[in-house]
């Protein structure tokens, strides 16, 4: 069911504590800051949070971090010259890190969207981060087994949407915003403008809407 | 094309292209001299960055980034400064005609999938089996982050690294065994460096050419056994 809510409050009013919160961006682009402002207002905590970093500077996701709202990130790239707050709580023992190779972390996203249960790939193979996961050769190359992730809710940013929930996004802000629009349960999404129905070209939609349930327009 | 025999080139050594060791940019030059025309590459973040500097427009070189964009331009100044397009990096960049954009896993299926012809990454440390160790020094305090290192290394048909030869301290990065944690296994193809470019795979290392040093000197610096690389004419 779609909802075109009125406020950034009123979309992330259900994230509930403890929830598994998939929030889009690639640094700062995509990054949907109003909606994480918005769950920060929300007072939801233990949240365990996937993301390709893990905060930067301090806006976003960093404040999340720096809040203590956040109990595991799951992510590829943590430390960056200016990722202070992730930092400062992971040396304290205060946050919990999974360490995911940049394109395991897509592809797990993409399988949980696309009901896949695991698949094997070469990525990691023989690594520290494979440790204690199933192997295979396969094709004579070793590969890892891995499993998808699924979340309860995904904040993303998308720069346009229709009335059916289609979207479009802006060049490189895409990123991850297409698979983690499918792989959780709820998804909320920020977007620029909302066009009527009708008003974007169907052959170059990028997320259709079956996997949006709420879009707030933010300035 | 004429092939000479390995035995010949071994006793004449590999060439002595330069007097010294190369700069970093003098590196990336050459690196961008040896993209065969019409690939697609990515760039990894830091040192490789240099060699888009050097590429030059008939070579039609498609530029990668793993944050989901081909046809990727140079760094963006000024008024071209936009946060929606940044590279892996996260340094704003520009659009060439014939751009793409794509969501993050297409972008790794692109590397994931072979379809990239070489990837240039920095490194710790490469084995002379093309091991290689460039995301984790290993230390107890350190903070891991590995972003798409491993899926690059495992991806790309060649991988290029780009490092200094030796350590600040004056240790060889080419070794027989690596001791950082790895990223892939046997999956470096070629090794630019300061000194020489080597050429790693299942039969060993080769020195493609020197800089600054003959073999001999070369061999006296790396803990693993070097031969000159058979000269292919072209």
């Amino acid at each position: 069911m779609l909802n075109f809510v009125e406020s950034v409050g009123e979309a992330v009013a259900g994230i509930k504590d403890g929830s598994t919160v998939m929030i889009g961006g690639f640094g700062n682009a995509g990054q949907p800051f109003e909606l994480i402002d918005a769950l920060m207002d929300c007072g939801a905590t233990d949240l365990t949070v996937v993301n390709n970093n893990a905060g930067q500077g301090d806006q976003g996701l960093a404040l999340l971090i720096k809040e203590g709202r956040v109990k595991k990130m799951i992510c590829s790239f943590p430390r960056q010259s200016d990722s202070w707050h992730f930092d400062t709580r992971f040396r304290a023992g205060e946050i919990e890190l999974e360490l995911v190779p940049q394109g395991n972390l897509a592809e797990r996203i993409r399988a949980a969207g696309a009901g896949i249960g695991g698949f094997f790939t070469p990525t990691g193979y023989g690594t520290m981060l494979a440790e204690g996961k199933e192997t295979r050769i396969l094709d004579g190359r070793g590969q890892v087994f891995e499993t998808p992730i699924h979340a309860d809710v995904a904040l993303i940013k998308a720069l346009k949407a229709d009335g059916k929930g289609n979207l479009v996004y802006r060049k490189t802000a895409r990123n991850f915003g297409p698979i983690m629009a499918a792989a959780a349960k709820h998804t909320v999404v920020q977007v620029s403008e909302i066009v009527p129905t009708g008003c974007l070209d169907p052959e170059i939609i990028v997320t259709p809407g079956i996997y949006v349930n709420s879009i707030v327009k933010v300035a | 094309m004429s092939v000479q025999s390995s035995n010949q080139t071994e006793l004449r050594g590999p060439i002595q292209s330069s007097d010294k060791p190369l700069g970093r940019d003098d590196l990336a030059r050459l690196v961008a001299r040896d993209i065969k025309p019409g690939s697609f590459v990515n760039l990894g973040i830091g040192q490789p960055t240099l060699v888009s500097n050097y590429l030059e427009p008939e070579q039609n070189i498609t530029l990668h980034t793993e944050n989901g964009m081909l046809g990727m331009g140079p760094e963006a100044t000024g008024e071209q400064i936009d946060g929606d397009l940044i590279n892996a990096g996260k340094i704003p960049v520009t659009e060439l005609p014939g751009a793409s954009y794509f969501h993050h896993a297409d972008s790794f299926a692109i590397m994931r999938g072979g379809h990239l012809d070489i990837c240039v990454l920095g490194a710790f440390q490469v084995s002379a089996t093309g091991d290689l160790a460039n995301w984790h020094t290993g230390a107890p305090d350190a903070i891991p982050a590995v972003g798409g290192a491993m899926d690059l290394a495992t991806g790309a048909k060649d991988v290029f690294v780009m490092m200094t030869l030796l350590t600040r301290e004056g240790v060889s990065k080419l070794v027989e065994t690596c001791t950082y944690p790895l990223t892939g296994i046997g999956c470096v193809t070629r090794v630019y460096t300061d000194k020489a470019v080597f050429l790693t795979g299942p039969d060993g290392v080769q020195v493609r050419e020197t800089f600054g040093c003959t073999l001999a000197e070369l061999q006296a610096m790396v803990p693993v056994p070097l031969k000159a690389a058979a000269a292919v004419g072209s």
